[in-house]
Protein backbone atom coordinates (compact mmCIF):
# COMPACT_ATOMS: atom_id res chain seq x y z
CA UNK A 1 0.00 0.00 0.00
CA UNK A 2 2.61 2.37 1.22
CA UNK A 3 5.11 1.52 -1.73
CA UNK A 4 1.90 2.01 -4.31
CA UNK A 5 1.33 5.61 -3.05
CA UNK A 6 5.28 6.70 -3.17
CA UNK A 7 5.36 5.18 -6.42
CA UNK A 8 2.78 7.43 -7.21
CA UNK A 9 4.45 10.15 -5.73
CA UNK A 10 7.30 9.70 -7.62
CA UNK A 11 5.87 9.45 -10.73
CA UNK A 12 7.19 12.37 -12.79
CA UNK A 13 4.84 11.85 -15.44
CA UNK A 14 2.32 12.83 -12.71
CA UNK A 15 3.54 16.35 -11.54
CA UNK A 16 3.96 17.42 -15.03
CA UNK A 17 0.67 18.54 -17.57
CA UNK A 18 -2.30 19.94 -17.73
CA UNK A 19 -3.83 17.82 -14.85
CA UNK A 20 -0.51 17.27 -12.98
CA UNK A 21 0.13 17.99 -9.05
CA UNK A 22 2.18 20.80 -9.58
CA UNK A 23 -0.62 22.96 -11.74
CA UNK A 24 -3.30 21.34 -9.37
CA UNK A 25 -1.37 22.93 -6.15
CA UNK A 26 -1.41 25.71 -7.68
CA UNK A 27 -4.89 26.29 -8.43
CA UNK A 28 -6.09 25.30 -5.45
CA UNK A 29 -3.36 27.75 -3.75
CA UNK A 30 -4.59 30.64 -5.67
CA UNK A 31 -8.30 30.10 -5.20
CA UNK A 32 -7.39 29.77 -1.51
CA UNK A 33 -5.32 32.87 -1.31
CA UNK A 34 -8.08 34.62 -3.52
CA UNK A 35 -11.08 33.64 -0.92
CA UNK A 36 -8.90 34.57 1.81
CA UNK A 37 -7.82 37.94 0.55
CA UNK A 38 -11.33 38.59 -0.41
CA UNK A 39 -13.11 38.21 2.91
CA UNK A 40 -10.54 39.99 4.49
CA UNK A 41 -10.95 43.16 2.47
CA UNK A 42 -14.79 43.45 3.41
CA UNK A 43 -14.03 41.44 6.71
CA UNK A 44 -11.65 43.23 7.75
CA UNK A 45 -12.51 46.93 8.16
CA UNK A 46 -16.17 45.60 9.48
CA UNK A 47 -14.61 43.86 12.14
CA UNK A 48 -12.66 47.07 13.39
CA UNK A 49 -15.57 49.22 12.86
CA UNK A 50 -17.74 46.95 15.03
CA UNK A 51 -14.61 46.54 17.44
CA UNK A 52 -14.14 49.96 17.43
CA UNK A 53 -17.60 51.48 18.15
CA UNK A 54 -19.27 48.78 20.00
CA UNK A 55 -22.04 48.96 17.49
CA UNK A 56 -23.23 45.26 15.98
CA UNK A 57 -21.58 43.12 18.64
CA UNK A 58 -24.68 40.98 18.83
CA UNK A 59 -24.52 40.40 15.18
CA UNK A 60 -20.87 39.14 14.59
CA UNK A 61 -21.17 36.57 17.72
CA UNK A 62 -24.50 35.47 16.44
CA UNK A 63 -23.78 35.71 13.11
CA UNK A 64 -20.13 33.97 13.64
CA UNK A 65 -22.33 31.02 15.12
CA UNK A 66 -24.66 30.31 12.60
CA UNK A 67 -22.31 30.24 9.29
CA UNK A 68 -19.81 27.77 11.12
CA UNK A 69 -23.30 25.11 11.36
CA UNK A 70 -23.95 25.40 7.10
CA UNK A 71 -22.33 22.25 5.92
CA UNK A 72 -19.46 23.27 3.38
CA UNK A 73 -20.46 20.41 0.49
CA UNK A 74 -23.95 21.50 0.79
CA UNK A 75 -23.25 25.71 0.14
CA UNK A 76 -20.36 24.50 -2.56
CA UNK A 77 -22.87 22.47 -4.99
CA UNK A 78 -25.76 24.62 -4.06
CA UNK A 79 -24.26 27.76 -5.32
CA UNK A 80 -22.33 25.63 -7.53
CA UNK A 81 -26.11 24.86 -9.13
CA UNK A 82 -27.21 28.41 -8.63
CA UNK A 83 -24.70 30.26 -10.69
CA UNK A 84 -22.46 27.60 -12.57
CA UNK A 85 -18.86 27.04 -13.18
CA UNK A 86 -16.00 29.39 -11.35
CA UNK A 87 -18.34 31.41 -9.29
CA UNK A 88 -18.63 28.01 -7.23
CA UNK A 89 -15.06 30.06 -5.53
CA UNK A 90 -17.79 32.84 -3.69
CA UNK A 91 -18.52 29.67 -1.43
CA UNK A 92 -14.68 29.89 -0.65
CA UNK A 93 -15.11 33.32 0.35
CA UNK A 94 -18.36 33.32 2.22
CA UNK A 95 -16.96 31.03 4.25
CA UNK A 96 -13.83 32.79 4.81
CA UNK A 97 -15.76 35.84 5.80
CA UNK A 98 -17.13 35.19 9.55
CA UNK A 99 -13.95 33.47 10.62
CA UNK A 100 -11.86 36.59 9.72
CA UNK A 101 -14.55 39.11 11.28
CA UNK A 102 -14.58 37.80 14.46
CA UNK A 103 -10.81 37.35 15.01
CA UNK A 104 -10.63 40.90 13.97
CA UNK A 105 -13.49 41.57 15.88
CA UNK A 106 -12.37 39.74 19.33
CA UNK A 107 -9.11 41.20 18.71
CA UNK A 108 -10.08 44.82 18.85
CA UNK A 109 -12.66 43.75 21.90
CA UNK A 110 -9.60 42.53 23.56
CA UNK A 111 -7.02 45.13 23.49
CA UNK A 112 -6.11 45.94 27.05
CA UNK A 113 -8.66 49.04 28.08
CA UNK A 114 -6.07 50.75 29.98
CA UNK A 115 -4.11 51.16 26.85
CA UNK A 116 -7.35 52.81 25.06
CA UNK A 117 -7.88 55.40 27.91
CA UNK A 118 -4.13 56.04 27.89
CA UNK A 119 -4.45 56.64 24.20
CA UNK A 120 -7.36 58.63 24.89
CA UNK A 121 -5.73 60.72 27.66
CA UNK A 122 -2.58 61.68 25.51
CA UNK A 123 -5.14 63.37 23.23
CA UNK A 124 -5.84 61.06 20.05
CA UNK A 125 -8.47 60.77 18.16
CA UNK A 126 -10.66 58.15 17.52
CA UNK A 127 -9.55 57.84 14.63
CA UNK A 128 -5.51 57.96 16.00
CA UNK A 129 -6.51 55.19 19.09
CA UNK A 130 -8.09 52.56 15.70
CA UNK A 131 -4.93 52.71 13.83
CA UNK A 132 -2.06 53.15 16.15
CA UNK A 133 -3.51 51.53 19.47
CA UNK A 134 -6.24 49.23 18.83
CA UNK A 135 -5.29 47.59 15.35
CA UNK A 136 -1.27 46.88 16.07
CA UNK A 137 -2.69 45.20 19.31
CA UNK A 138 -5.75 43.46 17.53
CA UNK A 139 -2.95 41.62 15.21
CA UNK A 140 -2.70 38.59 16.77
CA UNK A 141 -6.35 37.51 17.03
CA UNK A 142 -6.82 38.87 13.95
CA UNK A 143 -4.24 37.18 12.34
CA UNK A 144 -5.75 33.97 14.27
CA UNK A 145 -9.18 34.52 12.63
CA UNK A 146 -7.28 34.35 8.89
CA UNK A 147 -5.84 31.13 9.99
CA UNK A 148 -8.96 29.79 10.83
CA UNK A 149 -10.26 31.12 7.73
CA UNK A 150 -7.65 29.65 5.54
CA UNK A 151 -7.71 26.29 7.07
CA UNK A 152 -11.21 26.25 6.58
CA UNK A 153 -10.64 27.49 2.74
CA UNK A 154 -8.25 24.67 1.98
CA UNK A 155 -10.50 21.92 3.44
CA UNK A 156 -13.33 23.07 1.39
CA UNK A 157 -11.44 24.01 -1.99
CA UNK A 158 -10.34 19.78 -1.29
CA UNK A 159 -14.32 19.01 -1.45
CA UNK A 160 -14.73 21.95 -3.76
CA UNK A 161 -13.18 19.26 -6.94
CA UNK A 162 -16.35 17.82 -6.38
CA UNK A 163 -18.41 20.25 -8.58
CA UNK A 164 -15.47 20.75 -11.12
CA UNK A 165 -13.09 23.79 -9.72
CA UNK A 166 -10.03 22.04 -9.93
CA UNK A 167 -7.08 21.92 -7.33
CA UNK A 168 -5.83 18.96 -5.62
CA UNK A 169 -8.77 17.28 -4.76
CA UNK A 170 -9.86 16.93 -7.85
CA UNK A 171 -7.15 14.04 -8.59
CA UNK A 172 -8.34 12.83 -5.29
CA UNK A 173 -12.05 12.41 -6.62
CA UNK A 174 -10.86 11.58 -9.86
CA UNK A 175 -8.99 8.85 -8.11
CA UNK A 176 -11.91 7.37 -6.76
CA UNK A 177 -13.91 7.47 -10.05
CA UNK A 178 -11.45 5.88 -11.84
CA UNK A 179 -10.81 3.02 -8.67
CA UNK A 180 -7.17 4.13 -7.68
CA UNK A 181 -6.61 4.18 -3.89
CA UNK A 182 -2.93 5.07 -4.72
CA UNK A 183 -3.99 7.90 -6.86
CA UNK A 184 -6.25 8.92 -4.16
CA UNK A 185 -3.77 8.40 -1.37
CA UNK A 186 -1.33 10.71 -2.92
CA UNK A 187 -3.51 13.51 -3.36
CA UNK A 188 -5.52 13.35 0.38
CA UNK A 189 -1.05 13.45 1.48
CA UNK A 190 -0.37 16.82 -0.91
CA UNK A 191 -3.81 18.25 0.62
CA UNK A 192 -2.86 18.07 4.20
CA UNK A 193 0.87 18.90 3.16
CA UNK A 194 -0.71 22.12 1.99
CA UNK A 195 -2.31 23.25 4.34
CA UNK A 196 -0.33 22.26 6.83
CA UNK A 197 2.60 24.45 5.01
CA UNK A 198 0.23 27.19 4.31
CA UNK A 199 -0.67 27.45 8.04
CA UNK A 200 3.11 27.81 8.98
CA UNK A 201 3.67 30.40 6.19
CA UNK A 202 0.83 32.68 8.04
CA UNK A 203 2.08 32.01 11.26
CA UNK A 204 5.36 33.07 10.23
CA UNK A 205 3.29 36.18 8.66
CA UNK A 206 1.74 36.98 11.93
CA UNK A 207 5.58 37.10 13.70
CA UNK A 208 6.61 39.39 11.25
CA UNK A 209 3.28 41.83 11.15
CA UNK A 210 2.69 41.80 15.22
CA UNK A 211 4.82 44.33 16.36
CA UNK A 212 7.61 43.46 18.76
CA UNK A 213 6.39 45.47 21.69
CA UNK A 214 2.71 43.80 21.69
CA UNK A 215 4.51 40.48 21.74
CA UNK A 216 6.95 41.44 24.61
CA UNK A 217 3.86 42.36 26.82
CA UNK A 218 2.00 39.19 26.40
CA UNK A 219 5.11 37.24 26.97
CA UNK A 220 5.95 39.61 30.21
CA UNK A 221 2.64 40.03 31.98
CA UNK A 222 1.31 36.58 30.85
CA UNK A 223 -1.36 38.32 29.29
CA UNK A 224 -3.85 36.28 26.96
CA UNK A 225 -6.86 38.18 26.27
CA UNK A 226 -8.82 35.67 28.07
CA UNK A 227 -12.63 35.92 28.74
CA UNK A 228 -13.15 37.13 25.53
CA UNK A 229 -11.62 34.56 23.29
CA UNK A 230 -15.23 32.38 24.37
CA UNK A 231 -16.78 34.32 21.31
CA UNK A 232 -14.85 32.69 18.99
CA UNK B 1 -39.24 26.11 -5.78
CA UNK B 2 -41.77 25.39 -3.23
CA UNK B 3 -43.99 22.95 -5.35
CA UNK B 4 -40.83 21.10 -6.03
CA UNK B 5 -40.44 20.61 -1.59
CA UNK B 6 -43.54 19.54 -1.90
CA UNK B 7 -43.20 16.79 -4.48
CA UNK B 8 -40.08 15.71 -2.55
CA UNK B 9 -41.88 15.62 1.04
CA UNK B 10 -44.95 13.80 -1.00
CA UNK B 11 -42.91 11.00 -1.21
CA UNK B 12 -42.95 8.25 1.34
CA UNK B 13 -39.85 6.90 0.23
CA UNK B 14 -38.04 10.29 0.18
CA UNK B 15 -38.68 10.93 3.56
CA UNK B 16 -38.26 7.26 4.81
CA UNK B 17 -34.63 8.16 3.42
CA UNK B 18 -34.32 11.35 4.19
CA UNK B 19 -35.02 10.32 8.22
CA UNK B 20 -32.61 7.77 7.52
CA UNK B 21 -30.02 9.76 6.63
CA UNK B 22 -30.61 12.05 9.64
CA UNK B 23 -30.57 9.55 12.20
CA UNK B 24 -26.61 8.41 10.43
CA UNK B 25 -25.73 12.56 10.24
CA UNK B 26 -26.89 12.22 14.18
CA UNK B 27 -24.95 9.17 15.25
CA UNK B 28 -21.76 9.93 12.74
CA UNK B 29 -21.71 13.79 14.76
CA UNK B 30 -22.27 12.84 18.03
CA UNK B 31 -20.44 10.18 18.38
CA UNK B 32 -17.44 11.49 18.05
CA UNK B 33 -18.22 14.32 20.18
CA UNK B 34 -18.68 12.68 23.40
CA UNK B 35 -15.40 10.54 22.58
CA UNK B 36 -13.40 13.14 21.52
CA UNK B 37 -14.65 14.92 25.02
CA UNK B 38 -13.91 11.97 26.99
CA UNK B 39 -10.42 11.84 25.30
CA UNK B 40 -9.80 15.59 25.84
CA UNK B 41 -10.33 15.96 29.60
CA UNK B 42 -7.31 13.42 30.73
CA UNK B 43 -5.00 15.05 27.71
CA UNK B 44 -5.89 18.63 29.12
CA UNK B 45 -5.15 17.47 32.74
CA UNK B 46 -1.85 15.81 31.44
CA UNK B 47 -0.92 19.38 29.77
CA UNK B 48 -1.80 21.10 32.78
CA UNK B 49 0.64 18.97 35.07
CA UNK B 50 3.13 17.98 33.17
CA UNK B 51 4.94 20.97 31.47
CA UNK B 52 6.87 19.51 28.27
CA UNK B 53 4.01 17.66 26.98
CA UNK B 54 1.77 20.84 27.14
CA UNK B 55 3.49 22.46 24.20
CA UNK B 56 3.83 18.48 22.65
CA UNK B 57 0.10 18.24 23.04
CA UNK B 58 -1.03 22.26 21.85
CA UNK B 59 1.22 21.53 18.69
CA UNK B 60 0.15 18.46 17.88
CA UNK B 61 -3.48 19.62 17.87
CA UNK B 62 -3.06 22.42 16.18
CA UNK B 63 -1.54 19.99 13.18
CA UNK B 64 -4.35 17.79 13.76
CA UNK B 65 -7.13 20.56 13.25
CA UNK B 66 -4.91 21.92 10.50
CA UNK B 67 -5.61 18.66 7.97
CA UNK B 68 -8.66 18.80 5.58
CA UNK B 69 -11.22 16.75 6.43
CA UNK B 70 -11.40 15.14 3.14
CA UNK B 71 -7.70 14.19 3.17
CA UNK B 72 -8.29 12.30 6.84
CA UNK B 73 -11.41 10.16 5.64
CA UNK B 74 -8.65 9.22 2.58
CA UNK B 75 -5.56 8.17 4.52
CA UNK B 76 -7.22 6.60 7.58
CA UNK B 77 -7.79 3.17 6.04
CA UNK B 78 -4.55 2.92 4.90
CA UNK B 79 -3.08 3.90 8.31
CA UNK B 80 -5.63 1.77 10.20
CA UNK B 81 -6.71 -1.30 8.03
CA UNK B 82 -10.30 -0.26 7.87
CA UNK B 83 -12.63 -0.69 4.79
CA UNK B 84 -12.14 2.43 2.66
CA UNK B 85 -16.01 3.14 2.76
CA UNK B 86 -16.67 2.41 6.32
CA UNK B 87 -18.16 4.98 8.90
CA UNK B 88 -16.15 3.84 11.11
CA UNK B 89 -13.11 6.29 9.02
CA UNK B 90 -15.17 8.96 9.36
CA UNK B 91 -15.66 8.67 13.35
CA UNK B 92 -12.30 8.29 14.11
CA UNK B 93 -11.51 11.45 11.92
CA UNK B 94 -14.03 13.31 13.75
CA UNK B 95 -13.11 12.56 17.37
CA UNK B 96 -9.26 13.34 16.26
CA UNK B 97 -10.79 16.62 15.46
CA UNK B 98 -12.84 16.85 18.43
CA UNK B 99 -10.18 16.33 20.37
CA UNK B 100 -7.97 18.32 19.25
CA UNK B 101 -10.54 21.32 19.39
CA UNK B 102 -10.90 20.77 22.63
CA UNK B 103 -7.55 20.32 24.43
CA UNK B 104 -7.22 24.01 24.65
CA UNK B 105 -10.46 24.83 26.03
CA UNK B 106 -10.00 22.33 28.74
CA UNK B 107 -6.88 23.72 29.76
CA UNK B 108 -7.98 27.14 29.63
CA UNK B 109 -10.64 25.68 31.93
CA UNK B 110 -8.48 24.06 34.25
CA UNK B 111 -6.56 26.68 34.84
CA UNK B 112 -8.68 29.06 35.06
CA UNK B 113 -10.48 27.21 38.59
CA UNK B 114 -8.74 29.62 41.53
CA UNK B 115 -6.01 28.60 43.25
CA UNK B 116 -7.53 29.54 46.56
CA UNK B 117 -10.53 27.03 45.66
CA UNK B 118 -8.31 24.24 45.51
CA UNK B 119 -6.08 24.99 47.82
CA UNK B 120 -9.32 24.82 50.14
CA UNK B 121 -10.59 21.66 48.63
CA UNK B 122 -7.12 19.37 49.60
CA UNK B 123 -7.24 21.52 53.04
CA UNK B 124 -10.52 20.05 53.48
CA UNK B 125 -9.28 16.55 52.78
CA UNK B 126 -9.70 15.71 48.93
CA UNK B 127 -6.96 14.02 47.15
CA UNK B 128 -5.90 15.12 43.91
CA UNK B 129 -7.52 12.55 41.76
CA UNK B 130 -11.08 12.93 43.84
CA UNK B 131 -10.42 17.21 43.70
CA UNK B 132 -10.35 16.97 40.12
CA UNK B 133 -13.55 15.08 39.61
CA UNK B 134 -15.52 16.82 42.41
CA UNK B 135 -14.23 20.30 42.19
CA UNK B 136 -11.94 21.25 39.31
CA UNK B 137 -14.31 19.42 36.96
CA UNK B 138 -17.45 20.53 37.60
CA UNK B 139 -15.89 24.60 38.22
CA UNK B 140 -14.74 24.09 34.56
CA UNK B 141 -18.04 23.38 32.88
CA UNK B 142 -18.99 26.28 31.65
CA UNK B 143 -15.55 27.50 29.92
CA UNK B 144 -15.78 23.51 28.77
CA UNK B 145 -19.58 24.23 27.37
CA UNK B 146 -18.31 26.70 24.86
CA UNK B 147 -15.50 24.35 23.70
CA UNK B 148 -17.88 21.53 23.24
CA UNK B 149 -20.38 23.88 21.64
CA UNK B 150 -17.91 24.59 18.67
CA UNK B 151 -17.02 21.22 18.63
CA UNK B 152 -20.60 19.99 17.75
CA UNK B 153 -20.78 22.45 15.64
CA UNK B 154 -18.27 22.31 13.01
CA UNK B 155 -18.56 17.91 13.14
CA UNK B 156 -22.14 18.25 12.47
CA UNK B 157 -20.79 20.39 9.51
CA UNK B 158 -17.98 18.25 8.71
CA UNK B 159 -19.88 14.37 8.42
CA UNK B 160 -21.66 15.82 5.08
CA UNK B 161 -17.76 16.12 3.63
CA UNK B 162 -18.06 12.79 4.34
CA UNK B 163 -20.69 12.01 1.72
CA UNK B 164 -18.19 12.24 -0.88
CA UNK B 165 -15.90 9.12 0.53
CA UNK B 166 -19.12 7.13 0.71
CA UNK B 167 -20.37 7.39 4.51
CA UNK B 168 -24.41 8.32 4.86
CA UNK B 169 -25.44 11.43 6.77
CA UNK B 170 -27.22 14.12 5.20
CA UNK B 171 -24.20 15.17 3.35
CA UNK B 172 -25.56 12.23 0.35
CA UNK B 173 -28.66 15.17 -0.37
CA UNK B 174 -26.04 17.66 -1.80
CA UNK B 175 -24.44 15.05 -3.88
CA UNK B 176 -28.07 13.98 -4.93
CA UNK B 177 -29.11 17.07 -5.54
CA UNK B 178 -26.16 17.98 -7.15
CA UNK B 179 -26.24 15.34 -9.71
CA UNK B 180 -30.07 15.18 -10.58
CA UNK B 181 -32.62 16.87 -7.73
CA UNK B 182 -31.72 20.40 -7.14
CA UNK B 183 -34.41 20.31 -4.38
CA UNK B 184 -32.14 18.29 -1.98
CA UNK B 185 -29.62 20.84 -1.54
CA UNK B 186 -31.66 23.29 0.47
CA UNK B 187 -33.62 20.74 2.22
CA UNK B 188 -29.73 19.44 3.45
CA UNK B 189 -28.50 22.61 4.35
CA UNK B 190 -31.69 23.42 6.36
CA UNK B 191 -31.97 20.22 8.17
CA UNK B 192 -27.85 20.12 8.98
CA UNK B 193 -28.11 23.92 10.38
CA UNK B 194 -31.32 22.82 12.55
CA UNK B 195 -29.68 20.32 13.97
CA UNK B 196 -26.64 22.12 14.88
CA UNK B 197 -28.88 24.48 16.72
CA UNK B 198 -30.54 21.83 18.54
CA UNK B 199 -27.71 20.08 19.59
CA UNK B 200 -26.30 24.16 20.54
CA UNK B 201 -29.48 24.44 22.55
CA UNK B 202 -29.15 21.45 24.74
CA UNK B 203 -25.65 21.92 25.35
CA UNK B 204 -26.18 25.02 26.79
CA UNK B 205 -29.23 23.28 28.69
CA UNK B 206 -27.09 20.66 29.66
CA UNK B 207 -24.52 23.63 31.30
CA UNK B 208 -27.15 24.96 33.24
CA UNK B 209 -28.45 21.94 34.59
CA UNK B 210 -24.69 20.76 35.79
CA UNK B 211 -24.02 23.97 37.47
CA UNK B 212 -26.97 25.21 39.51
CA UNK B 213 -24.34 27.28 41.44
CA UNK B 214 -23.92 29.59 38.58
CA UNK B 215 -27.70 30.76 38.93
CA UNK B 216 -27.60 30.93 42.66
CA UNK B 217 -24.21 32.90 42.52
CA UNK B 218 -25.61 35.75 40.39
CA UNK B 219 -29.05 35.32 42.50
CA UNK B 220 -26.67 36.42 45.77
CA UNK B 221 -25.11 39.04 43.75
CA UNK B 222 -28.61 40.85 42.35
CA UNK B 223 -29.97 40.87 45.82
Amino acid sequence: MITDIAAWLLDPANWTGEEGVLRQAWLHLLYCVFAVCAAALVAVPLGLYIGHTGRGSVFVVGFGNAMRALPTLGLVTGIAVLFRGSVALAALVVLAFPAVLSGTYAGVRAVPSQAVDAAKGMGMTSKQRLWQVELPNALTLLMGGVRNAMLQVMATTAVAAYVGLGGLGQLLIEGQTIGRYDQMASAAILIALLAVLVDLALAGLTWLLVPRGVTLTAANTGARPRGRRKQR
Amino acid sequence: MMEELLRYFASPSNREVLLEQLGQHVYLSLVPLVAGVLLALPLGRIAQRIGWLRAALLGGAGIVYTIPSLAVFVLLPSLLGTDFTSSLNVVIALTLYTTALLVRPVLDALEAVPAHVTVAATAMGYRPHRRFLAVELPLAIPALTSGVRVASVSNISLVSVGALVGTGGLGRLFMVGFERDLVQIPVGIVLTVLLALLVDLLLVLGCRLLTPWERAGRAVIAS
